[in-house]
């Protein structure tokens, strides 16, 4: 074999091995998950779509989950509720961390790495347990209710968990790293002799932030608010552990039709529908971190 | 200028502040006489005591350990294949199918790929009548996540190297496998020793994708952590948590400072060698 052939077969091996493992263990069970969607459940066991029968193939789909999902309006409002409450989340990271960022991009350079080490720090902390804190911080007996009602500053406890502030608390808490690296990134590289420029060209410092540091950091606020938002949407821990009952959101369904209801292709439906109304973000996301790629690479 | 400076300031305590305040309350809390987890009645060591009769945990414990083990390793190999794919072939047939997969477990909601990786499983095991829902299963779950991210840890660090270095070791003979191992492998070490702890931590604390797939007998840690926070608020999880805190901060800081002074002695080698040339 000449060693421009064995150079073609390493090249297949490389890209096939991941390439292989993702596509069975991450496409195909996409269209796994579609198939059981609209296929029926026969007491315990679904029936397949396609069967083979007297020397037929038919083809037997089933739309009547998804119809029963648009015509209860409880399943749309909680999808409405998962998007408004990510909106939410991710929007309120958006305004805390960008400031943030901001002041740890113009921070001494020799201080910049100690700084993003503390933001990263808890990230490495469990999640779990970082969620589970707030439980005791928000509680009615809580820490925070405690030291209010010490100081004179509440006659009574206020209710604080498992009310829609919790909830988005939560979220905002766990998923800030993840809008404060792409937002430090981009504006950590931003050229600062552009706004000495526009200083010099009679800009005032707001105008000079809005029409250049803003702009140039358009690609970090994208991919910290999609980092934010998509996984948001489906979350389930921190709306199980810190939001209650106004608070449904659509990860928590999935889970009961699942494993409470058994009905597999009810919570198929579901997967399937947020997939869906994730995608447009998913995709943007995608063509973000492309992008990023190929300019790195360039 | 100065009011700027100090307002910037202010900011980032608060930030610091709210990122920080709920640890150190776990960790403060955990050392609470009281069997109330809220009201304070004097330090004491009794909750760690109890963790070590702690049957359930301790059982959960070893098992999510083995696992982020194992996760680690695969994650961390098929991530660095993936990245040294993308790296190395700009263009080849599905390569935005294959960016797509790579990138989507990072925002993808882990109930979608815990459902959809436990549906796969069961038709698999219909057809076959394997795999049976455990370890295996989990180990393949987190793998999924795990991946993603390494892959984006290594491919960062491929993109900050120089391609004269590998065109260098090309040019004076070396064999493509030489230069891999010679050249390229020791300057992303460090990336795939961060990439290495990254998935050891996100499988040691991940509770929905092992929820899906697992099975009977394989009830990882953060999976009675969360059954038992979901009750309310218990002792026994404020110390899990302290404990962790500590074994996190320690091991963070050393692999920080062991990798930062790595780097420094690698780039005054280089300033060097460059010297010379």
């Amino acid at each position: 074999m000449s060693a421009n052939a064995l150079a073609r077969w390493g090249a297949r091996a490389l890209i096939g091995a991941p390439m292989l493992f993702l596509l069975s263990f991450f496409l195909l069970p996409f269209l796994v998950v579609f198939k059981i969607s609209v296929s029926e459940m026969d007491t315990v066991f679904f029936r397949d779509v396609l069967t083979w029968a007297d020397g037929l193939i038919t083809l037997k789909v089933n739309f009547a989950n998804y119809f029963i999902l648009v015509e209860d309006g409880l399943y749309l409002a909680t999808y409405a509720r998962s998007l408004g409450y990510a909106g939410a989340t991710a929007l309120i990271c958006l305004l805390i961390a960008y400031p943030f960022a901001y002041c740890i991009a113009r921070s001494p350079s020799e201080r910049r790495p100690a700084l993003l080490m503390m933001v990263m720090l808890p990230f490495w902390t469990s999640f779990l347990l970082r969620i589970y804190a707030w439980k005791i911080l928000l509680a009615d007996s809580g820490v925070f209710n405690q030291m209010l009602l010490a100081l004179g500053l509440i006659a009574e406890p206020i209710k604080m968990m498992n009310t829609p502030f919790s909830l988005v608390l939560g979220m905002v808490y766990c998923y800030i790293p993840f809008m404060i690296l792409p937002l430090y990134a981009t504006l950590v590289k931003m050229d600062l002799s552009l706004l000495e420029a526009a200083l010099d060209l009679g800009a005032t410092p707001a105008q000079a932030f809005w029409r250049i540091t803003v702009p140039l950091s358009k690609n970090g606020i994208i991919a910290g608010f999609m980092l934010v938002f998509i996984p948001c949407v489906g979350e389930f821990v921190i709306p199980e552990l810190l939001g209650g009952p106004q608070t449904l959101m659509i990860g928590r369904v999935l889970w009961d039709e699942f494993f409470g209801n058994n009905d597999w292709p009810m919570a198929a439906t579901v997967a399937v529908v947020m997939v869906l109304l994730i995608i447009v973000p998913l995709a943007l996301f995608n063509k973000h971190q492309a992008e990023s790629h190929a300019r790195a690479g360039a | 200028m100065k009011s700027r400076q100090s307002l910037a300031g202010v900011w980032m305590a608060v930030v610091f502040v709210f990122l920080y305040l709920p640890i150190v309350t776990l960790v403060v809390l955990s050392f609470n006489a009281s069997p109330m987890v809220t009201s304070w009645g004097g330090w004491s060591l009794r909750w760690y005591e109890a963790l070590t009769h702690d049957q359930e945990m301790i059982a959960g414990f070893r098992l999510s350990l083995a696992i982020a083990t194992l996760t680690a390793c695969s994650s961390v190999l098929l991530g660095t294949l993936a990245a040294l794919s993308l790296h190395r072939f700009k263009r080849f047939r599905g390569r935005t199918l294959f960016v797509g997969m790579v990138n989507a477990p990072l925002v993808m909601p882990e109930v979608i790929i815990g459902l959809s990786l436990l549906l796969l499983l069961v038709s698999v095991q219909r057809l076959f009548g394997f795999p049976e829902r455990g370890f295996a299963t989990i180990w393949l779950g987190h793998t999924l996540l795990g991946m993603a991210y390494a892959t984006v840890v290594v491919l960062s660090r491929l993109q900050e190297v120089s391609p004269s270095l590998e065109e260098a070791a090309q040019d004076l003979g070396c064999r493509p496998l030489q230069v891999f191992f010679l050249v390229t492998l020791p300057l992303i070490v460090q990336a795939i020793g961060s990439a290495w702890l990254l998935t050891f931590t996100l499988s040691l604390d991940d509770v929905v994708l092992s929820a899906f797939l697992s099975g009977p007998g394989s009830t990882t840690m953060p999976i009675t952590i969360f059954s038992r926070a979901r009750l309310g608020v218990s002792p026994s999880v404020n110390t899990v948590a302290a404990i962790t805190v500590a074994v996190v901060s320690v091991a963070v800081v050393a692999a920080s400072v062991l990798m930062a002074r790595a780097q420094r002695r690698r780039d005054q080698e280089m300033a060097a060698a460059y010297r010379l040339g």
